[in-house]
């Protein structure tokens, strides 16, 4: 099997069996990683291009790290120091790297939507490593290994997203791959962060802590941008802990075995309070070493020929 | 020059058919309407079609001058003209804007040369910003046949009041664009599903419906006459459906995109 597009752009046009195919390969790439041999020939000859107009630590040496341990060739395009500064068009930009035989371009950009739009444009793969408040496909796909791998399925898993939902591409993501894979997925914050109808995506809604983490196998906080909510979307952040905060007497309310994820960086005391950020159940380590296993699984996936049979 | 339009199914500007006639032009002038109108310098050959009159464009953005990027005097009328548009009425959202005698000067002069006729619509505040009034008297005597801000509102309603009276007192009224930008805020498109699917700030319908109510209260009160620009929202069409019948004095413009397609169509 294939993935059928050249891209990936978002898990809303990503099908189970893809997610699966993905999420397979990244346990193969997994223990070729778990066996020291971090050196693999799958991606030789292949020239990757990494092109982020926003910040990012883990997503973009995760996929740094995967692209080298697989031999291809990568390069970092840093925007505030190339072309773009001086005004240079995504479009432009996008044909300037084409023009230099690049076989995968991966994008994180403010505005939704630009790596469709650079994929429309670019013969080779565009990866979308996270656009606007749209999606960010390899973070959901990674929260997913994770659960999976603790788990061994997806389906009937109860998860619960905690936080900022309105401007979060990672919930958006997640909705669209868990609810694909079978996992029930809950959705809770305050209502001014909870963008219009997406209890139509599939998803339970409540402004209650207490129903999102009542038997929840997976507790998943996001990350809130102080400088941006303070005051327009919430109050203050010691409200927002006390209401929204996932400490650790309300873990107790899920599962035994509960999951507690992070797609990071973590404010520590205000998403979750610091003991349940190192809990043993917290996974938020875990899940950036499988960052590096789910972009190899997705590298290898995109650039491979056709199986010759 | 003598032109006859045959043949053609023949409708008035209220759009209602008025049966297949042919239509005798004589140096631009229409001089009869019947069946054998006798010989022509030119016949078009309408048969099948059907002849309106010239329409007029209410709301067009010609960006001259300061934004010849986008469009130009010469270009937008041409597409008017390819249209079937024989007039059209251009904001003043220019670079700078239309807020004076000498900038509407110059539309008109560039004007002269178009392929239709162009009613320039004035600025209603000095440099769009809704703070103080623009000298309408004058751009009313020079050619302007309205007063808007466009591609802003209005924010301030007693702003909106006094321009209202103003343009009224030099025989004129205010096209307003509707729109609460603290509700609106960094919208891009109608907020709803598609809008949260596609990751995109959502626009509530409330910002432009809270604008045309508060509106069609100052053109009741007032007597006034006021046009609601580029409505969108089904909720706007109802409450100037109401005001209509109680009597107020409202006009009102819409675009065929919010009519033919919903926000679906932008994933």
């Amino acid at each position: 099997m294939k993935l059928r597009s050249k891209d990936l752009l978002g898990l809303y046009d990503t099908t189970a069996e893809e997610i699966k195919l993905i999420l397979d390969s990244a346990s193969t790439m997994k223990q070729l990683l778990a066996q020291n041999a971090k050196k693999m020939p799958h991606l030789q000859g292949k020239s990757i291009v990494a092109l982020f107009y926003e910040d990012s630590t883990r997503t973009r040496l995760s996929f740094e790290l995967a692209a080298k341990f697989l031999g291809a060739t990568f390069s970092n395009l840093g925007v505030s120091s190339s072309s773009v500064k001086k005004g240079e068009t995504l479009l432009d930009t996008g044909k300037t790297i084409a023009a230099m035989e690049t076989d995968v371009i991966i994008i994180r950009h403010p505005l939704g939507g630009a790596p469709k739009f650079l994929a429309d444009n670019f013969p080779g793969s565009v990866i979308n490593a996270g656009d606007g408040m749209h999606e960010h496909p390899t973070q959901a796909l990674l929260d997913m290994f994770t659960m999976r791998e603790r788990f061994g399925r997806l389906e009937d898993l109860k998860v619960s997203i905690i936080g900022d939902i309105y401007h979060s591409r990672v919930a958006r993501s997640n909705v669209w791959g868990l609810t694909k894979m079978g996992a029930h997925v809950t959705l809770c914050g305050p209502q001014t962060l909870m963008p219009a109808a997406i209890e139509q995506m599939g998803v339970n809604v409540t402004c209650n802590l207490e129903h999102a983490l009542r038997d929840a196998d997976v507790v998943m906080g996001l990350r809130i941008q102080r400088e941006m909510l303070q005051g327009v979307f919430l109050s203050t952040l010691r409200e927002y802990h006390r209401y929204f905060g996932i400490h650790e007497d309300s873990i107790r309310l899920c599962k035994k075995d509960v999951l507690i994820m992070h797609p990071g960086p973590v404010n520590r005391g205000v998403e979750l309070s610091s003991a349940v950020v190192d809990a043993d159940n917290s996974v938020i380590n875990e899940q950036v070493t499988n960052g590096v296993a789910v972009r190899m699984a997705l590298l290898y996936l995109l650039t491979r020929k056709d199986d010759k049979r | 020059m003598k032109i006859i339009i045959s043949g053609g199914m023949l409708a008035n500007p209220a759009g209602e058919k008025r049966g297949r006639q042919d239509l005798l032009i004589e140096d631009g002038v229409i001089k009869a309407i019947g069946q054998n109108l006798g010989d022509a310098d030119k016949v078009i050959d309408a048969a099948g079609k059907t002849v309106f009159p010239g329409f007029i464009d209410l709301h067009c953005h010609l960006r001259e001058p300061g934004q010849e990027h986008k469009e130009d005097i010469a270009s937008g009328t041409r597409a008017a003209a390819k249209g079937g548009f024989t007039a059209v009425c251009c904001m003043p959202n220019t670079t700078p804007p239309v807020d004076n005698a000498a900038v509407c000067a110059l539309v008109l002069e560039k004007a002269r040369r178009a392929s239709v006729k162009v009613y320039p619509v004035g600025a209603a505040t000095r440099g769009l910003e809704g703070r103080e009034l623009t000298e309408m008297g004058e751009l009313a005597e020079m050619g302007c046949v309205a007063f808007s801000d466009d591609g802003k509102p209005i924010a301030d309603g007693g702003m909106m009041r006094a321009a209202m009276w103003y343009a009224a007192t030099f025989g004129r009224f205010i096209m307003a664009h509707e729109e609460d930008t603290s509700i609106s805020g960094s919208g891009v498109m109608n907020e709803g599903y598609h809008s949260t699917v596609l990751g995109l700030p959502g626009i509530s319908r409330v910002a432009e419906e809270a604008m045309i109510a508060r509106d069609l209260l100052l053109a009741e009160a007032e007597n006034l006459h006021v046009h609601i620009q580029h409505v969108s929202t089904a909720g706007g069409v109802r409450m100037i459906r109401d005001a209509k019948a109680r009597g107020v004095k409202v006009t009102c413009e819409t675009a065929p995109h919010y009519f033919s397609l919903d926000d679906s169509a932008c994933i």
